[in-house]
């Protein structure tokens, strides 16, 4: 996967995990958190997600690397460069 | 509820989830049957915790997004209002907290300042922690807050009727819970009652591929050291698990495990238990100035939330009309639900050695019931066409829960830990309670040791 393959996986388990929440102008570099409601529970959902649909096993110790959609890329591209 | 919600969950994210049920329908303490051609559900009076669609950060947001369904699959309908009626004073609720806060600043105009303060603190509090631990008990703290006994208790009389498992008091931080899931966030019900709301639970299950057994309750439980090794159930079958999450109460899950005493029994048996009748009328139940969604009432000077001395005790209790809800159409057959607390061993010693006197007394009581009721309420006799009615000793042979304790044990194990590493407890004993807490329950035990572990 390329880094925009990636951002849109993640932009869709987003869609998936809170389909009540308007991503279309989410800013990459600022935390989730900041600006759409996304909770612990919701969080551990994407974590889920993507051990499911990519098999990316992201330990409790990294979650915070999940903090904005630039670092989710960052983070996940080299986990996903041969999916 | 709360088994099924964490089944989902799991299953979800491709566990191999396997679900055993006693009795031959889902729902617990939440189910429903039919009777003479009717259908009937056991408890809901009210789903809590109802907000419109979208609310930020709600509890039933939370639970529709963990769930994977859609918000409108539950058609809840919004109450009318509520009431607290006590002697010479009544307060109203709605689904908006400020109709509240007016209602008591009415009755009691010397306590609002003090009422505003407690939402303050209501508000404030942080609920999430699960092993937080209060020195206070909730009336302990409502005497710091308010003078006034009498409001104090009318705020207690809804709280304590819907969820608490300890006598005339309640934890602080389950107050607070209640608190915000009744009279700040409020009442709800689906138009076809229980059923609807189990109906999109069992297909979601079965949708993400959990195995349901029903009428295949699990007997005995083998240990070795600290783990579960075998499961055992009536049907003969013996199942192994990496992670057990039971519903079926702390105590009752801890004395399914073979060769193993639970410690200190006492701390954990409840005994909060109630009678309700069911009267199905052959007209609207406003006809009779039943305008109410919910009623909690008292009618004597202090109000006592605790163990019935009689069969029941008439002198509080909750009414219920499932039809003053914001329905599409007008509920089939007009109903009039009435609870009171009543006493589990009477009832289960009558049923025991005399079944006649059983049936009799299941008559007094439902005549003393309405007769303490028709002292602030008209008399809906002439129009009443069918009843049934459930004691104690019914809930205790349907659900299991000890001592027909609807609310469970007095102790919560907010955690659900149990001695045995693979085995937790989730719903009532864990200290979430009613409906929407049961499915929370469910969901946040299956995440924190079957998703995040
Ligand atoms: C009369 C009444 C009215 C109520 N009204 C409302 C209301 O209006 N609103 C509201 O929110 N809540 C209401 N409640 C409370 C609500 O029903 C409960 O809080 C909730 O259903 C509890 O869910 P649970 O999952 O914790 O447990 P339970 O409902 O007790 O479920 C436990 C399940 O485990 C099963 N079980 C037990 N032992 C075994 C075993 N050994 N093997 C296999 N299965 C076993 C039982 O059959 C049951 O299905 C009411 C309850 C009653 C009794």
């Amino acid at each position: 996967m390329t880094e925009e393959e990636v951002r849109s996986a993640v932009v869709k388990i987003i869609e998936d995990v809170a389909p009540d929440e308007d991503l279309s102008e989410i800013d990459d570099n600022k935390a989730l958190r900041d600006q759409i409601e996304l909770d612990s529970m919701d969080f551990l959902d994407i974590v889920m997600e993507l051990r499911k649909r990519y098999s990316v096993e992201v330990p409790e110790a990294e979650y915070p690397e999940l903090n904005s959609l630039a670092s989710c890329v960052t983070y996940l591209t080299p986990k996903l460069k041969d999916k | 509820m709360s088994g099924i919600a964490a089944g989902i969950r799991l299953a979800m994210f491709d566990k191999k989830v396997c679900i055993l049920e006693s009795h031959y329908v889902i729902g617990g303490l939440n189910s429903f049957y039919n009777m003479k051609a009717r259908k009937f559900d056991v408890g809901l009076h009210a789903v809590t915790n109802y907000v419109p669609r979208g609310t930020k950060g709600a509890p039933l947001t939370k639970l529709f997004r963990q769930l994977r369904i859609p918000y409108e699959d539950f058609k809840l309908k919004p109450q009318n209002y509520s009431e607290v009626v006590f002697p010479n004073k009544r307060i109203t609720f709605t689904n908006d907290p400020k109709h509240l806060e007016e209602s008591i600043a009415k009755e009691f105009p010397h306590q609002i300042d003090q009422y505003i303060k407690l939402i303050e603190f209501i508000l404030s509090y942080d609920n999430l922690t699960l092993d937080k631990v209060e020195t206070q008990t909730a009336r302990e703290f409502l005497n710091e807050v308010f003078t006034d006994q009498t409001l104090i208790e009318m705020i207690l009389c809804p709280l304590t009727y819907y969820g608490s498992a300890i006598e005339n008091d309640m934890e602080l931080g389950q107050f607070v819970t209640m608190y915000k899931s009744i009279l700040l966030e409020g009442f709800a019900r689906p138009d076809e009652g229980v059923r609807q709301i189990l109906k999109v639970l069992k297909k979601k299950y079965k949708e993400v591929g959990g195995e349901l057994k029903l009428r295949n309750g699990v007997t005995k439980l083998i240990r070795k050291n600290e783990l579960i090794t075998e499961i055992h159930t009536e049907k003969e079958e013996i199942l192994t698990a990496d992670l057990i999450i039971s519903s079926a109460g702390y105590l009752n899950t801890l004395n399914l495990i073979d060769g193993y005493e639970p410690q200190t029994p006492q701390k954990f048996t409840g005994m909060m238990s109630f009678m309700e009748s069911i009267s199905c009328l052959s007209k609207p139940q406003t006809d009779f100035n039943y305008d109410a969604s919910i009623t909690f009432f008292n009618t004597r000077e202090n109000y006592l939330y605790e163990d019935a001395k009689d069969f029941i005790d008439p002198c509080s209790g909750v009414i219920c009309s499932p039809g003053n809800y914001q329905l599409d159409k007008p509920i089939d057959e007009p109903v009039i639900r009435i609870t009171n607390i009543a006493n589990f061993k009477l009832w289960e010693d009558l049923k025991t050695n005399d079944i006649d006197k059983y049936y009799h007394q299941k008559e007094d009581s439902y005549q003393r019931s309405l007769k303490e009721v028709f002292k602030f309420k008209d008399d809906f006799t002439s129009a009443v066409t069918f009843t049934d009615i459930f004691t104690p000793h019914t809930i205790k042979r349907y659900t299991g829960h000890i001592n027909g304790a609807v609310y469970g044990s007095p102790v919560k194990t907010k955690t659900g830990k149990t001695p045995f590493d693979n085995l937790v407890i989730c719903g009532t004993d864990q200290g979430f309670l009613g409906i929407i807490g049961a499915i929370l329950s469910g969901i946040s035990i299956s995440n924190l040791y079957g998703l995040v572990k």
